[in-house]
């Protein structure tokens, strides 16, 4: 395949472009994407079936005042461009504005991730191959394990972005993802287990990880969850292992520092820049230039470079995420956030990584100071309501703390709890940082990949919801 | 010719083309959709869209491959069956692997194509959904509008089999809905309303505006709850929700392949003999509702459980051929091969007001919103743990509100401690119906 530059050509682009002004909207932009990918699942013993995809298309972006029209095509001819085109403008602004031109310059690239074996050029055996390694793996754990599922997948996304302004960008980006499910039966019913892994690499992710480790832990999860007892109901002290706990940073504060939200007024930390918000033990970077990490981009879909942002600084408030439009609106600088799920979405401000720096307590040490509390090692999803803080994340391995020690496994539920109140009640913070699994970041129905990381941390009051007075 | 034809010429197509000794599926789709969102009496955008795609199904010697590609471009078709028959060679052989055949079951006739959505014109779309936030910030000063938005959509889909299976269908539909913000001091909490319809002239925009603006504005002032078992009162979103969680429970493959607590129970008393839950895509009322399932049988009505008795299990062709049983019209494609789940869920309503059920109710929780389903509750295990706000419930009156708890208990106990079902049926943009719920003995966790 070719590149998408040799596909859609620069001066196609610029026609394109200037079509999009031509009702007299200020601001006209293309996100050209080729997106190939490869999944293999297993399931019950056996292959279920390799798929393949593909998908191609251009979105058509125009802005006219503050209304956004967009158009979206899988026909990347210059006619389907050009009717694209016409029709964002239109969406637009009814009207006319007359003849516009849009010149461009070289295509700009900002590489952050380092690809070693592009997954397209492995053969599909080798994908099967783990599949099978990991349910033997599995299986081998305990006679206890019942079903395992395990899923490969890989893609290769080719975006191209040009918009009036001058922006013209491209970037390659390169995943591979493997997880594993594992259900054990036992006298008190069923249990699940659960872990994957995922970078922005190639297929040479599994020269850096095993399969079979991912799986057996998995494994483990469940079989280990079939003696858990219910969990707590109330208010705990909870230490959160190292890597497992960055949904608790996107959840209770990252997607209240998304501008376009705080630009609405639907976030409790609109207005806060500059305040305490959080324990000073705290500080928060949001990071999509971190090499391989699943939130890692060179460009954004915007054709903005990645960035490295700090947004809590030593509890301190320092900085919003922004996109292109919230960012011209407030006059402020683009922080490398505007991203969508693919050409057939409008960008929005999101989070790429977002992990809380590494503090000095010994993860040990965090444990042994909590008299009676909740460990979790492993967090599910999470949800929050960005205007009332109010937000919940799932706990899928936990254990009760016991006089400063772990004791019992728990069944799982969720913790609740406010954002600003739980960051103020940070109060201790491990030596240990690690980020965690790949995640996917739904919001207002897109879904993005996303990394997340924390040292082991100590929160010293959340709400568990379990059922055990 | 009309557009079905089209779609359904082109499936056609890619199946003639099947070598000798191999099964071929073609799953050709196309639609559209407008979105308009409205923020402070403007276009905040407004997208319109069209996407296509084709998928197609190889099977030989038992062993499955799929490749799909997100357009109709003629020339990207021998590339997607190419793809699909390489990728055969990988799957494992599987017995029960084959494609569906036709069965016989007539599709139930439904209106399911409007067309004065379909020529419904543009500036009227933007001016319900003005009309939606200039209603909903009239009915309170404390009320902000988040986004108050006009969806709709439209969907076509072809089948083709070497089994003999040649299905069509096609479907619009429509919805508002609106996002709002009630501040008081430093609070702000938040509400939704929406308004479902075949055409737009069914919404009911007052309706939608009241209950987005009562929901944040009742939740003012919230405190959080101490730790206590209660009875819960769902608001029938919640309740809808509720049923969605089950859904995978039903599916014969996962029982088959040993992930639902159902599995061994059919004819056994799962629930409370009041509950009796049906899945009825036929039903034109149900958003969801669709006359073909995702392998182009017909869809149908599926009791699943009657007076608290486990009636059946659903299926796809695989799960009925593995289980020996009969395809219940229940396949469906998320991107991929075909699975089995719910289309659209129906609890059989009683006759009571949410304000009949709460009078019953001497101390309780009324349960206005749920946050957190895909974390807190695992469907395999029962494990049911959900965020929640709300309003007390003291002596039959509801009171003040709360939020920042928790209410657990598991899937199979909440089940059987279902002590009345409201007769409020609300039908929601989502694949089950909602009325209000009362459910005995649930751990709130707060303070």
């Amino acid at each position: 395949m070719g590149t998408l530059s040799e596909l859609v050509g620069k001066e196609t682009i610029e026609k394109v472009l200037a079509k999009g002004r031509s009702t007299g909207a200020g601001f006209s932009e293309i996100f050209i994407e080729d997106k190939r990918s490869t999944s293999a699942g297993l399931d019950d013993g056996r292959i279920e079936q390799v798929t393949t995809g593909c998908d191609r298309g251009a979105g058509i972006r125009v802005v006219h005042g503050e209304t956004t029209g967009f158009a979206h095509t899988a026909d990347l001819s210059e006619a389907g461009l050009l009717q694209a085109a016409e029709a964002a403008a239109v969406a637009a602004k009814q009207g006319s504005g007359g003849v516009v031109t849009v010149a461009l310059g070289g295509i700009d690239t900002h590489q952050v991730n380092d690809v070693q074996i592009l997954p397209n050029e492995v053969p599909k055996t080798r994908k099967v191959e783990l599949l099978e390694r990991a349910n033997e793996a599995a299986r081998s754990i305990d006679q206890a394990v019942v079903q395992v599922s395990a899923g490969y997948g890989d893609s290769v996304r080719r975006i191209l972005v040009a918009n009036s302004e001058g922006v013209f960008a491209a970037d390659d980006q390169v995943r591979t993802l493997f997880r594993v499910s594992v259900v054990a039966s036992g006298d008190g019913g069923m249990q699940t287990g659960y872990d994957s892994m995922g970078r922005t690499i190639g297929f040479e992710l599994f020269d850096l990880y095993d399969v079979e480790e991912l799986a057996a832990g998995a494994a483990r999860q469940a079989v280990t969850k079939l003696k858990a007892r219910p969990a707590p109901s109330g208010a705990l002290p909870v230490v959160i292992k190292r890597g497992s706990g960055g949904v608790l940073f996107h959840e209770a504060c990252g997607h209240g520092l998304e501008a376009d939200l705080v630009g609405k007024g639907a976030s409790v930390y609109r207005g806060k820049v500059g305040e305490m918000v959080a324990s000073s033990l705290v500080t928060l970077i949001d990071d999509g230039t971190m090499s391989g990490e699943w939130g890692a981009i060179g460009i954004d879909d915007e054709g903005h470079h990645s960035q490295k942002n700090t947004l809590i600084e030593n509890g301190v408030l320092t900085d919003y995420m922004w996109d292109y439009l919230r960012a011209r609106k407030e006059n402020h600088r683009q922080s490398g956030n505007g991203r969508r799920q693919s050409y057939m979405h409008l960008p929005m401000v999101r989070m790429t990584n977002t992990f809380v720096i590494n503090g000095s307590s010994e993860p040990d040490d965090i444990v042994k100071a909590t008299k009676n509390g909740v460990y979790v090692a492993k967090l599910g999803g999470g949800s929050v309501n960005t205007a009332s803080g109010d937000f919940v994340f799932g706990m899928t391995e936990a254990y009760l703390i016991e006089n400063g020690e772990i004791t019992e496994p728990l069944r799982e539920g969720n913790l609740i709890g406010n954002g600003p109140q739980v960051l103020r009640d940070i109060d201790m913070l491990g030596n240990d940082f690690a980020m965690g699994n790949p995640g996917t970041c739904g919001k207002d129905g897109q879904g993005v990949p996303v990394g997340d990381g924390q040292p082991t941390l100590r929160v010293k009051s959340l709400t568990i919801g379990g059922t055990a007075a | 010719m009309s557009s079905d034809n089209a779609l359904q010429d082109l499936a056609d197509r890619i199946v003639a083309q099947a070598k000798p000794g191999e099964q071929v599926e073609a799953y050709v789709s196309r639609g559209g959709e407008t979105s308009i969102r409205i923020y402070e009496g403007e276009v905040e955008h407004f997208v319109s869209a069209q996407s296509e795609s084709v998928g197609i199904r190889v099977i030989k010697d038992g062993r499955t491959g799929y490749a799909y590609a997100g357009t109709l471009d003629e020339s990207v078709l021998s590339e997607v069956f190419a793809e699909a028959r390489d990728n055969v060679q990988f799957g494992s052989a599987d017995e029960w692997a084959g494609l569906a055949e036709p069965d016989g079951v007539e599709k139930v006739p439904q209106e399911l194509w409007n067309e004065e959505l379909a020529h419904f014109p543009t500036a009227e779309k933007i001016a319900i959904a003005k009309e939606l936030e200039k209603l909903t910030l009239a009915t309170d000063s404390r009320i902000r509008i988040d986004d108050a938005n006009y969806d709709d959509a439209y969907g076509e889909t072809a089948f083709a089999t070497t089994s003999g299976i040649r299905a069509h269908g096609r479907e619009n539909g429509c919805y508002v809905s609106v996002g709002t913000l009630a501040d008081d001091g430093d609070e702000t909490q938040t509400g939704f309303g929406f308004s479902v319809g075949r055409t737009p002239t069914e919404f009911n925009l007052a309706r939608a505006a009241r209950e987005a603006a009562d929901r944040a504005t009742r939740l003012l002032g919230a405190t959080k709850p101490q730790s206590k078992r209660t009875t819960i009162v769902l608001d029938p979103y919640v309740t809808a929700q509720f049923l969605r969680v089950l859904s995978g429970s039903f599916s014969g493959e996962n029982v088959q392949k040993g992930r639902s607590f159902f599995a061994d129970r059919l004819g056994e008393s799962v629930a409370n003999p009041l509950v009796t839950l049906i899945d009825d895509p036929t039903n034109p009322l149900a958003y969801s509702a669709t006359d073909i399932d995702g392998e182009g049988l017909a869809a149908r009505r599926n009791v699943l459980i009657e007076n608290g008795m486990l009636k059946q299990f659903l299926h796809s062709s695989y799960s009925a051929r593995r289980g020996q049983t009969k395809s219940t019209g229940s396949a469906v494609r998320t991107g991929g091969t075909p699975g089995v789940s719910c289309l659209a869920m129906q609890l059989v309503p009683g006759t009571a007001t949410q304000d009949e059920l709460i009078a019953q109710v001497s101390d309780g929780v009324l349960i206005q919103m749920v946050q957190g389903l895909h974390s807190g509750v695992n469907p395999i295990s029962g494990d049911f743990s959900t965020g929640a706000s709300g309003l007390l419930i003291t002596n039959g009156q509801v009171g003040a509100p709360i939020r920042e708890f928790t209410i657990a208990s598991t899937l199979q106990r909440m089940l059987q401690d279902v002590v009345a079902i409201g007769g409020d049926v609300d039908w929601l943009p989502m694949s089950a119906n909602g009325m209000s719920l009362v459910i005995n003995d649930v751990t709130m966790s707060g303070a």
